[in-house]
């Protein structure tokens, strides 16, 4: 290959027996190394192989398309199929949730463990931003793990409030109820002995009267007397150490003076029907599940009769 | 004389509607760049106009006794300039991993945090390392290989300091948050314009120093530096095409619009790999292996065929970049299959370098720089065929978006990049500085040790971390629902982001190593008191079978 110049006539470098070619260059020669065969031909292996899928697959621009190859395969048409490969599996589960009223779900053991894990995968998405990864709440979004429930623990009530939401304004389903806020209503002593007196229901004040007989007056009709809380209100449980804002004075203050107005949105105009079972299922799964009430169980529907008022 | 008065005015000049720019802008961030551009016009202003023979004391390469030896005084200084920025920019990239570990460490502040910290290690390591160690390499090499000295000295002063202004300004932009939102070309409009300025200054540099060469031929270097500047110039002008919100403003954008952005930002990404990381530092390769192992080059022919195959293939790869994206399948396809065929030419520059050592592989054993050479091509082939099998689009699917693609970067990175420079540094320090040899050998191998055992941390770290996350991300459970959440993802990388930064730890401290050694050989520190780096003895006497002596 190389015109070797007569003063080079096939100067052989020693240690390799290969010919130089006859440059130089600052010290730096080159032999004359036939390309590897190896190399060569795998070069050319994948020469013919891109040959072979630029016929197979669409590659060719033309004016305006490109040549759409043998197989006629499209990033579009992949992602379809995969998706409804995705949603025929699925597909029993999904249509015998569809068709189940949510209240049953919880007696078919086989049908509830297919939701939660479809309710899991959703929750994800969905949920944590506010529950938390592990649902274990923060300030002012309640802990799902366990069995204190705002508005109900069963897996009626849980759909119900998913389906609906909590305080959404511009729907009449929606779960509803507004404490007042007691600021210039009640003066600031009074407030303090309020707080007092609730601190006293889960034991961490001493009792005290005045805040008992304001608490009777003016709270007891939402979170009873003994201030266990009522769920037709949304009012929590004011007498265990479970607290969704917190029980501290200047916390409790700020509560009673302001008053709470937690929402959480209704998923009935985002999330398909199924998924807001599913999510059910999980949340009802999750440990505080109740069972339903017998009369529901049996008469599903005038659970959602109840409901016209935004109350189960 | 007149000419120096001319050159400082014309400096002032510019000093002073750069300062009039800072005082016009009302975007605080450009009147803080103006400012800065203003000092360095300042300051060549007076650097151009010091004292009455200028050029004999500024430029004494310039001087007529000077024209039998090599113009170096760049390079000394390039030399300096790829090591100081090297530091700086692992120093940034150990940061940015430590703070992807341990979210805090943003601080709290606009200016500190990883989206402002990250495009400084990227430009740092790419262009301020590996741009210096190119720039400076190349007028090394091409002085030599063309037995010339460089054209337009004057220009080539303009085109060292220029480009460490390009440098100052992209790194403090960023901080201050100017960006342009394409990765690796985030400096705006009137940063890209000056180093177009540089750039051209660079090539018109580069090609008159061949055009005067006293050789018959032009080395192999010398065309892979040449496809580096002339194909790194063309991509610069046409991934930065845009219209600048305000003349004395740091907002710009860009002409292309949706995917065709996409497709010539990533045209532009691949090739700043293909072209600046690639055949730039194969350049630097095809010098410095043969001179350090004092072999010829293993084949010539292949040096052809290989030079000519990379080049025309990989300007065509950059649409793996948008696989499974807006980008029409029919472009996908010929990102693809373009990405497999430059498999083989890829690895002809690995072949060239590695055989390049036959009959002398014994050197691996004694000369530690060697060995930093043989890496550095052992990882430039890895790289170069995990890239084309990253490029399948089956194996994308999985690998696209994750801590994969990190890992591969920093493989071809930190193992071909970096070791090649650390070689090529060593091979240049006592012979620019006039020194018998390296203050300290040893030194090296520990810098070698150090930086591989850090790349073998952090690729595999990042190995581990990518597959788990594209795997996490596309897990379904029994009942065909998502497994994971993307945090839960985030979560479980953790332990890879701990062992990745640990990797960058060893990798910086082994760039400390070679800091102090090439601090005291330019110094002219009496060698380090140390071992030479021997052979296992070996004696053949000793080895063989004991065969009974029959008695007497």
């Amino acid at each position: 290959m190389a015109k070797n110049p007569a003063d080079n006539k096939q100067r052989i470098d020693q240690p390799t027996g290969t010919a130089f070619v006859g440059h130089e260059w600052d010290g730096i020669e080159e032999l004359n190394t036939p390309l590897p065969r190896w190399w060569l031909w795998t070069f050319y292996l994948t020469i013919v192989w891109s040959l072979v899928y630029v016929v197979l697959y669409p590659a060719w621009p033309l004016v305006n398309s490109a040549t759409e190859g043998v197989l006629k395969w499209t990033s579009r048409g992949q992602l379809a199929a995969e998706m409804k490969a995705a949603e025929s599996d699925r597909a029993p589960l999904v249509n015998a949730l569809a068709a189940i009223p949510v209240e049953q779900l919880v007696s078919d053991q086989k049908l509830y463990q297919g939701a939660v894990a479809g309710g899991s995968a959703a929750f994800k998405v969905h949920c944590v931003q506010c529950h938390g990864s592990g649902a274990i709440g923060s300030k002012g979004y309640p802990n799902l793990n366990d069995d204190d429930w705002l508005w109900g623990g069963d897996i009626g009530a849980i759909h119900y409030t998913l389906t609906h939401g909590i305080r959404n304004p511009d729907h009449p389903e929606t779960r509803q109820s507004q404490m007042p806020a007691f600021d210039g209503i009640l003066t600031p002593a009074e407030i303090s002995s309020v707080v007092a007196h609730v601190q006293s229901l889960s034991g961490k004040a001493k009792p005290n009267a005045k805040g008992a007989e304001i608490f009777a007056n003016n709270c007891a009709s939402c979170h009873g007397t003994d201030g266990k809380g009522l769920r037709e209100f949304g009012a929590p449980n004011l007498a265990d150490n479970i607290w969704l804002y917190g029980s501290d004075k200047a916390t409790l203050t700020q509560t009673i003076k302001q008053s709470r107005q937690g929402v959480m949105p209704r998923w009935n105009d985002k999330l398909d029907s199924v998924t807001i079972k599913m999510l059910a299922a999980y949340v009802h799964s999750l440990g505080g599940g109740e069972a339903t009430p017998a009369a529901e169980a049996l008469a599903p529907a005038t659970m959602e009769a109840k409901a016209a008022n935004g109350q189960p | 004389m007149e000419r120096l008065m001319m050159r400082g005015g014309a400096w002032l000049v510019t000093a002073l509607v750069l300062l009039l720019a800072a005082a016009a802008s009302a975007d605080w961030a450009f009147s803080v760049h103006m400012a800065i551009a203003c000092l360095a016009a300042l300051i060549a202003a007076f650097a151009s106009v010091k004292g009455f023979d200028f050029i004999g004391q500024r430029y004494p390469a310039l001087s007529a006794q000077a024209a039998s030896t090599y113009d170096d005084d760049l390079i000394r200084l390039g030399v300096i300039a790829t090591v100081f920025w090297g530091l700086a920019g692992f120093l940034a990239g150990l940061y940015i991993a430590l703070q992807l570990a341990f979210p805090a460490l943003n601080l709290n502040l606009e200016y500190t945090t990883f989206g402002r910290l990250r495009p400084l290690h990227t430009s740092a390591v790419i262009f301020a390392f590996g741009g210096n160690a190119l720039i400076a390499t190349s007028f090394y090499v091409v002085q030599r290989t063309c037995r010339a000295r460089l054209a337009f000295p004057g220009l080539a002063r303009f085109v060292f300091w220029g480009y460490q202004l390009f440098i100052v300004l992209a790194a403090t932009g960023y901080l201050l948050g100017i960006s342009q939102g394409k990765e690796y070309a985030e400096p705006e409009w009137y940063v890209d314009l000056w180093l177009t300025i540089v750039w051209v200054a660079y090539l018109a540099v580069f090609v008159g120093t061949i055009i005067k060469r006293k050789e018959p031929h032009i080395y192999v270097a010398n065309w892979f530096y040449l496809a580096f500047i002339l194909t790194v110039a063309m991509l610069h002008v046409v991934n930065n095409i845009s219209l600048p919100a305000s003349m004395v403003g740091s907002q710009s954008y860009t002409v292309f619009a949706g995917v065709q952005g996409a497709l010539v930002q990533w045209w532009y990404g691949h090739n700043a790999v293909g072209f600046f990381l690639t055949a730039g530092f194969l350049a630097m390769m095809y010098y410095f292996v043969p001179k350090q192992a004092e072999r010829p080059v293993y084949s010539y022919r292949l040096s052809i065929i290989h030079f000519w195959s990379l080049i025309f293939l990989y300007i065509w790869a950059g649409p793996h970049h948008l696989h499974y994206t807006a980008l029409p399948d029919w472009a996908q396809t010929l990102g693809m299959v373009f990405s497999v065929m430059l498999w083989m030419p890829s690895w002809g520059g690995m072949i060239n370098g590695l055989m390049t050592l036959n009959g002398a592989w014994d050197k691996i054993r004694t000369d530690p720089i060697i060995r930093m050479f043989v890496m550095s091509l052992a990882f430039y082939g890895m790289s170069t065929f995990e890239g084309p099998m990253l490029s399948i689009k089956a194996v994308n699917s999985l690998s696209h978006y994750t801590d994969w693609t990190i890992g591969h970067v920093h493989s071809g990175a930190l193992g071909w990049n970096g070791m090649v420079t650390f070689g090529c540094l060593y091979f240049l320090a006592p012979r620019l500085w006039g020194r018998q040899r390296l203050y300290s050998l040893r030194m090296v191998n520990w810098h070698f040790w150090l930086a591989s055992a850090g790349i073998v941390f952090y690729a595999s770290a990042m190995w581990v971390s990518g597959i788990m996350q594209g795997l996490m991300w596309r897990e379904y459970g029994a009942d065909g629902y998502l497994v994971y959440s993307f945090v839960e993802t985030v979560d479980a990388m953790f332990p890879m982001y701990l062992i990745r930064a640990f990797g960058g730890l060893l990798y910086l401290a082994g760039a400390l190593v070679m800091t102090v050694n090439i601090w005291k050989t330019i110094a002219g520190s009496p060698l380090r008191e140390e071992l030479p780096m021997t052979e296992t003895p070996h004696n053949p006497e000793a080895d063989r079978p004991a065969v009974a002596v029959p008695a007497e």
